[in-house]
């Protein structure tokens, strides 16, 4: 493809983000050194409660956080090797939308309610390619059909009301994969839809990136969704990932006592009988995050330590003293990283 | 718009007719009135029959697209077309005025929300509203137009634009307050929403989000308010060109009002009262081209 891709390591990489909301003096830390890769072909799951950062750190990947009020204070951001954080806003514009893209929660009101959703797509063409109107519309016309809305070129000068809200999805989908973009972000894209409309709308993205080798990064709080379609699990609480590794790992050998908790709060369907635990206390204040460890007010397994010392996300010791390879893919080498001074305590007390 | 004109028309007819004095005796004025003049002036005017009879009259006169005759035996429609210049000229002013200038305040507040121009605008605004029009027109009349002599002060000898600058300003002035501070508040609402970020997040540039996306949908109150605000334009031009003496229909039913003469009166309002639901009606058509989820399909 291009000459970018000589570059080796990762499609994305987020290293030591922090965003801070400034306003009246008052500021509130919404990411607090957020760090993952992306691949390509890969899918990440970036999973956590309202408040934990993972939209703020999405947004300020894509470069649209409101400033003021939210200010990117520290971190890296790089596409393929190339710093995206310090460019200037005209060449960062030729990243958005074009390398990386991003589709909403409530596609109602991220589509502009008065344009035609033909032109909303084809304006993806025009800006970037400088394509004709022509051209565009025609290519808008492929791309709904693509997303498979039915009757494309029929309802290509409908407005997004005019359809429901699984379609207005794909309407999303298809204009944000109108560029072919390398990363594609999907914020909650099926929180606002119905079960069985967000089935369909989890397949059509699996289908698409597998197409298109994308990476995706799906920004969720459904550890159902994430189950079916992630390969990697990121999980954040109080705007810094506390646990990263493979799905599988983190569901059978959760290695911070947040995932466990958070495992232990929702039904499982081969398990009999068995109660739900909720995870006590309540998320943590952005603007007075608990000293030490974020999660240790909350934390069953909380020592002295964990109120003073901030863990750092590390790679998880097996027995062994050698990284825990168990659930590797592809030869890869499994990344189960926890932020837990007891993580290897916790992933083996199972 | 059929019974609002017809409830609207009547409501005036009754109103006028509800003063107290008698217009024949007002026309005759000092000079004492024979009866049987009196008696042949009231029943020309159709005076002797019943309210209800009369407003009948009135009303097919009307259909027919008769406007009536006023008591110096002038038709109505003469004396409407004859002021009707002057008062679309001096509305079609402060229109104008108020959206080229309304409009630009409102954007260059709203895209600097919280800084100087913004307070200006806002405070600016806010002291507009507050000061009742005719205090602001006769000190500007009196500021502009004696002490530094830019502008005529009265009459419209000068012509259009000239003479209609000054009152045109005053009379788009209160509007144009309006529009400034609805401007700025629907685009600062619409710059957070949703789908401004995702225009944003398509790799627009600034000037495309805003002109394309954000001005589009925040322009959509400020029409519809444009619109409807031309009709209120004709009315509220009674102070201004009293004020400015200039020789429109505003005038003549402020000339009207004080002799008693009814069928200007109501001819008058009637003819405001179909103007405004002429710019009501057309706001509805413009709002369905502006927001396509309103549109009747």
């Amino acid at each position: 493809m291009s000459d970018e891709e000589q570059s080796t390591g990762p499609l994305l990489a987020v290293e030591d983000l922090h965003v801070e909301f400034r306003s009246r003096g008052r500021s509130v830390q919404a990411v607090n050194g957020l760090s993952y890769t992306l691949d390509e072909g890969e899918t990440l799951a970036i999973l956590g409660e309202s408040g934990s950062g993972k939209s703020v750190g999405a947004q300020a990947v894509m470069g649209i956080l409101d400033t003021p009020p939210a200010h990117v204070t520290k971190g890296s951001v790089r596409f393929r090797g190339t710093e995206l954080l310090g460019l200037p806003e005209k060449k960062r514009r030729d990243y958005r939308g074009a390398k990386i893209s991003m589709i909403f929660q409530d596609a109602l009101s991220a589509l502009n309610p008065v344009h035609r959703v033909g032109d909303q797509i084809a304006e993806m063409l025009i800006v970037h390619r400088k394509s004709s109107r022509g051209e565009a519309r025609k290519r808008a016309i492929d791309l709904m059909d693509r997303v498979r809305i039915p009757s494309a070129a029929s309802r290509v000068n409908d407005f997004p009301h005019q359809f429901s809200g699984g379609m207005r999805q794909r309407v999303m989908i298809a204009m944000a994969l109108a560029l072919e973009p390398d990363v594609l972000i999907a914020d909650e894209p099926t929180t606002a839809l119905d079960v069985t409309v967000q089935a369909q709308i989890m397949k059509l993205l699996a289908e698409l990136q597998e197409e298109m080798r994308m990476g995706l990064i799906l920004i969720t709080h459904d550890l159902g969704v994430v189950a079916d379609v992630a390969d990697r699990i990121a999980l954040m609480y109080a705007g810094r990932v506390v646990e990263e590794a493979w799905v599988e790992d983190l569901y059978a050998r959760p290695a911070h006592p947040y995932a466990e908790g958070l495992l232990a709060s929702v039904p499982r369907i081969d398990v009999r009988d068995r109660s739900l635990t909720p995870i006590k206390g309540s998320p943590p204040n952005l603007a007075a995050i608990p000293s030490g460890c974020p999660f240790h007010p909350r934390c069953p397994r909380a020592r002295d330590r964990c109120s003073t010392e901030v863990p750092e996300l590390r790679l998880l010791q097996t027995g062994e003293g050698a990284p825990d390879r168990s659930g590797a893919r592809s030869g890869a080498p499994s990344p189960h990283r926890s932020a837990c001074h007891y993580a290897e305590e916790v992933s083996g007390g199972r | 718009m059929v019974p609002v004109l017809i409830g609207t028309t009547l409501l005036i007819y009754l109103a006028v007719f509800a003063l107290p004095g008698d217009p024949i005796r007002v026309l005759g004025g000092d000079k004492p009135m024979s009866p049987a003049v009196y008696q042949a002036l009231r029943h020309h005017y159709h005076l002797d029959d019943p309210l209800i009879v009369q407003y009948g009259k009135y009303l097919w006169g009307l259909v027919r697209g008769d406007f009536g005759e006023t008591l110096n035996g002038q038709p109505v429609g003469d004396v409407l077309t004859g002021g009707w210049t002057v008062t679309v000229q001096l509305a079609v002013t402060a229109w104008v005025f108020e959206l080229v200038v309304g409009i630009a305040l409102g954007v260059w507040a709203g895209l600097r929300k919280g800084g100087v121009i913004d307070t200006l605008v806002l405070s600016g605004t806010t002291l507009v509203i507050a000061i009742p029009g005719f205090v602001l027109a006769y000190s500007a009349q009196l500021l502009f137009g004696l002490k530094l002599g830019w502008f005529p002060t009265a009459g419209t000898d000068d012509g259009w634009p000239y003479s209609y600058l000054l009152p045109g300003i005053l009379l788009g002035s209160l509007s144009l307050a309006y529009i400034a501070r609805l401007t700025r508040t629907s685009l600062v609402e619409n710059g957070r929403s949703d789908y401004v970020r995702t225009a944003v997040a398509k790799g627009l540039s600034r000037r495309r989000v805003l002109v394309r996306h954000t001005l589009r949908n925040s322009l959509i109150p400020v029409v519809t308010y444009l619109g409807v605000d031309l009709g209120n334009l004709m009315a509220g031009a009674i102070i201004i060109e009293g004020i400015f003496n200039l020789p429109g229909i505003g005038q003549q039913i402020w000339l009207a009002i004080q002799v008693k003469d009814g069928p200007t009166v109501v001819g008058i309002s009637t003819f405001l009262v179909l103007i405004y639901l002429l710019a009501n009606l057309v706001v509805d058509f413009l709002y369905g081209v502006l927001d396509p989820r309103i549109r009747h399909d």
